[in-house]
């Protein structure tokens, strides 16, 4: 029991960590809490669907849902943060107005979505099996589509862990978002690195978008919890730091599964607000983020 | 700050008319609009407990939603239970969340920006699934809020026709008058002017001996206690709470609101009340005018309050009166 | 054509504030002119519109006839003007070596980015064996030297050097000045140069240049200038 309530929680912490990447991602390029990050997912997973529907190919619209991510994601830096952007510079509504028009950004989406597609539950199916391995007579709840999330998670990863620290690309990322000023005096074109920021954060969510819906159903606000899982997981990470992201993720998974398991179902949200809180006011930046001097 | 130079009694006077002349206005027209009217009353108040928050003490949150769900529930139980009288048993759900509010308000006071809108969007998630837990809140079914016909008296002073809806208006208008009214007053207080210092210029206020994080933490418990008044106020229009009736649609619909007002104006709370009623029944003609199809009825009135947001925050970032303290600030450097 | 640094009828704001009004001068190629003002005299200011971190008001300035003037400062780089900014202009949180690679992040001769850096290596020996370290555990003067070690991987032309004597020791400040006057002469840089520090910036100076309230005051070589009494009390501090 102990074993399967375990095994529960790695499969959504997965999924909770890429949305919290996608957000961090996003939070490191601009300084900006991208509310909108689960309708550009949904979005991505409607056009995996529509591919998957038209080329009968599970495998086929996972990739181009992941492109079309990207593709969101960059458009919504470029035609909608960057004008925001520079309007909004200071005054008592640039902390709030970021937050405000990603929002708007959520609802236009969904909205969309709902009239392109409808509000009806559609079934975007995976080739891989949703029934649990078994082990003999027993089989645990931890599937081949949950297998296929927890190694689609790592390979995210490894492959950010690997250009964040190993690539000039990775390395202008973090200049960037440290200190952009100092990074564009260094030679970095800071925007267009910032756009390829926002382009990674929409691929991440696509994907989760894409390999979590088969479990479920898809509808214009299916990804909508998962967005605030997957926010809890990145403040609890520090919202800063792509392992704390990881980590906030699993935290949070393993922690849900077993109130899931051993509590009650309903009240999963308020002990993830109460986690949240928690440990907000124990490290107020986060676990793994930075200290509030070198805020930008 | 033009429009208020009012004193305290001149503008309860000028209140007190505007709220005959409404109740005048409810007598002519019909049920339909007059239970619109007492929607936008209780939507008033729910936007002015942002426009309080964010507009004055500059924080943020999403869970607003949540607190409105504590009044609501607070009211009905106490209703329901201990058989209060629907006005005291109101008056109980603000308290209920106020006392929620200053909680929530000591931990906030700590948060900046995102974490706490964070944290609040987590609780506006997570609160409502409290009632399935226990069983004296009801489950999905909720409790029954339903106060009834008006009494003897109103019918009297109202006329024959004086229905439940009238009636609901009258309650409603007379909880947004008066709330208007104490919160003018507020913010010309001392406490609404330290507030305002503390949004715009941290370090100053501080410098100044201004306890800002108190003032936060007022700030909160305040702006909690209007949304769950006006949570009570819901539950008393529907006839009922359930956890439903608080989704977390409802607390961007009310930011959403205060940003239409120009997140810094109590008058402008009235138009963002107006405008969150208006919208679902303008789509809604708009949607069977353009032939109506299923999907355009059901995101036609999403489309437009998204766009308007948008629209709103991209070229009038600074609405009506943050744009004042926007220069003001600007000046200041 | 024009050779050199031309600046012409600058004017440049700070915020609302006008912060440098209508200046002209110009930096001959292998020059070094300090610029020397008190505080708020609008010297960072100056240079950030040079290196395109502001935009100036009114105005033009060019290197080797190429126009200054609504340019990035990634693109300004890419020209070999590179600005060391005020007070030790590194990224804390990024390693020593990943602060050097930054500076050879645009440039495709990757040969030569190597080759800068054992250079600025050899320079700033202090820098080579802490490498992997963060650069927020870098002392004062050593998180200067890699900003300008990191300045050198760039290859400039025209150094902008941003008060390098900011907040250290005597001894650290005297270290700086020897490595940029080294430099200039081996690498044939055209800096210019803005200091508090009158007097150390106009031992290595060919020429400085005097800043009082956003206007040139006046300019002259380092002996002209220290021969006037007034100069001298109200500017120079000596």
């Amino acid at each position: 029991m102990f074993i399967d309530t375990l095994l529960i929680g790695i499969s959504s912490g997965a999924i909770y960590s890429l949305m919290a990447l996608s957000l961090v991602l996003v939070w490191r390029s601009t300084r900006i809490v991208n509310f909108a990050q689960s309708g550009q997912a949904v979005f991505s997973t409607y056009i995996g669907y529509e591919i998957a529907v038209r080329a009968h190919d599970y495998w086929i619209s996972l990739p181009l849902a992941i492109i079309f991510g990207a593709l969101l994601g960059s458009l919504v830096d470029l035609l909608f943060m960057r004008p925001l952007l520079r309007r909004v510079k200071d005054g008592p509504i640039a902390e709030i107005a970021p937050v405000i028009a990603t929002l708007g950004l959520l609802g236009l989406l969904q909205s969309l979505l709902g009239l392109i597609w409808g509000n009806a539950f559609l079934q975007y199916a995976s080739p891989l099996s949703a029934k649990g391995f078994t082990f003999g007579s027993h089989t645990v709840p931890f599937s081949p589509q949950n297998l296929f999330i927890v190694l689609a998670s790592c390979a995210v990863l490894v492959i950010f862990g690997f250009i964040f620290k190993y690539t000039n690309l990775g390395l202008a990322l973090r200049a960037a978002s440290f200190q952009p000023e100092i990074a564009q005096l260094a030679g970095v074109r800071v925007s267009r690195v910032r756009n390829i920021g926002w382009a990674f954060a929409g691929a991440t969510g696509a994907l989760a978008g894409a390999v979590i819906t088969p479990t479920a159903t898809l509808s214009p606000n299916s990804l909508d919890l998962l967005f605030v899982s997957g926010f809890i997981a990145a403040v609890i990470g520090g919202l800063d730091s792509l392992v704390g992201a990881v980590v906030g993720g699993l935290v949070l998974g393993i922690g849900f599964s077993f109130i899931l398991q051993y509590i009650a179902g309903s009240v999963t949200f308020l002990v993830g607000f109460i986690i949240l809180m928690v440990v907000l006011l124990i490290r107020p930046r986060g676990i793994f983020g930075r200290d509030a001097g070198r805020h930008a | 700050m033009r429009s208020r130079r009012f004193s305290p009694r001149q503008s309860a006077l000028l209140l007190f008319a505007l709220g005959i002349a409404l109740l005048a206005a409810s007598r002519v027209v019909d049920e339909l609009r007059t239970y619109q009217g007492a929607q936008v009353a209780v939507y008033v108040i729910a936007i002015a407990s942002i426009v309080l928050l964010t507009g004055y003490s500059g924080q943020i949150s999403l869970g607003h939603g949540a607190i409105m769900a504590l009044g609501g529930y607070g009211a009905a139980l106490s209703f329901t239970l201990w058989n209060f009288p629907f006005a005291l048993a109101i008056l109980f759900g603000t308290l209920v969340g106020s006392v929620g509010g200053f909680i929530l308000g000591v931990a906030a006071a700590r948060l900046s920006g995102p974490y706490l809108a964070g944290s609040t969007l987590a609780l506006a998630v997570g609160l409502p699934t409290l009632a399935d837990q226990f069983h004296i809140l009801g489950g999905e079914q909720g409790l029954n809020f339903d106060i009834g016909d008006p009494p003897h008296w109103m019918q009297k002073l109202g006329g024959d026709n004086f229905t439940q809806y009238k009636w609901f208006f009258w309650i409603t208008t007379s909880f947004a008058l008066v709330v208007i009214w104490a919160i003018t007053n507020l913010l010309h207080s001392s406490y609404g002017r330290n507030w305002k210092a503390g949004r715009n210029n941290a370090v100053a206020a501080g410098l100044a001996g201004i306890n800002i994080s108190q003032g936060k933490i007022l700030a909160f418990t305040v702006s909690s206690g209007l949304a769950s008044l006006s949570g009570a106020l819901f539950g008393l229009l529907l006839g009922l709470v359930t956890p439903t009736a608080f989704p977390l649609s409802l607390s961007f619909a009310i930011v959403t609101g205060a940003v239409l007002a120009g997140v810094g104006s109590l008058t402008g709370s009235i138009l963002g009340g107006v405008v969150l009623v208006a919208i679902p029944e303008l789509s809604g003609a708009l949607a069977t005018h353009l032939g109506g199809s299923q999907k355009m009825t059901a995101n036609l009135p999403g489309l437009l309050m998204s766009s308007l947001l948008i629209v709103v925050v991209l070229f009038m970032p600074h609405g009506v009166r943050i744009g004042k303290f926007g220069r003001q600030q600007q000046a200041n450097k | 054509m024009s050779s050199g640094l031309i600046v012409e009828n600058f004017t440049v704001n700070y915020g609302a504030v006008s912060a440098i009004q209508d200046i002209s001068f110009d930096v001959a190629p292998g020059e070094l002119v300090a610029l020397i003002g008190a505080n708020g005299a609008g010297k960072s200011t100056l240079l950030r519109a040079l290196s395109g971190l502001v935009a100036p008001v009114q105005g033009s300035a060019s290197w080797n006839g190429y126009s200054l003037n609504g340019k990035k400062p990634e693109d300004l780089v890419r020209q070999g003007i590179v600005h060391v900014c005020e007070g030790k202009s590194v990224i804390p949180e990024l390693s020593v070596a990943e602060n050097l690679a930054l500076g050879g992040i645009w440039r495709r001769d990757k040969a030569d980015v190597l080759a800068a850096r054992e250079e600025s290596l050899s320079i700033f020996p202090a820098l080579a064996s802490r490498l992997q370290q963060r650069a927020d555990s870098l002392s004062g003067g050593e998180r200067q030297m890699l900003a300008i070690g990191r300045a050198l991987i760039s290859r400039p032309k025209l150094l902008l050097l941003d008060e390098p004597s900011l907040g250290l020791a005597p001894l650290v400040i005297e270290e700086i000045f020897k490595v940029i006057d080294r430099l200039r002469r081996k690498l044939g840089l055209t800096v210019l140069l803005v200091e508090q520090n009158a007097v150390s910036a106009l031992r290595i100076a060919d020429r400085g240049l005097i800043l009082n309230l956003g206007a040139l005051l006046t300019s002259g070589t380092p002996d002209e200038l220290m021969a006037d009494p007034q100069l001298r009390t109200a500017y120079l501090g000596i």
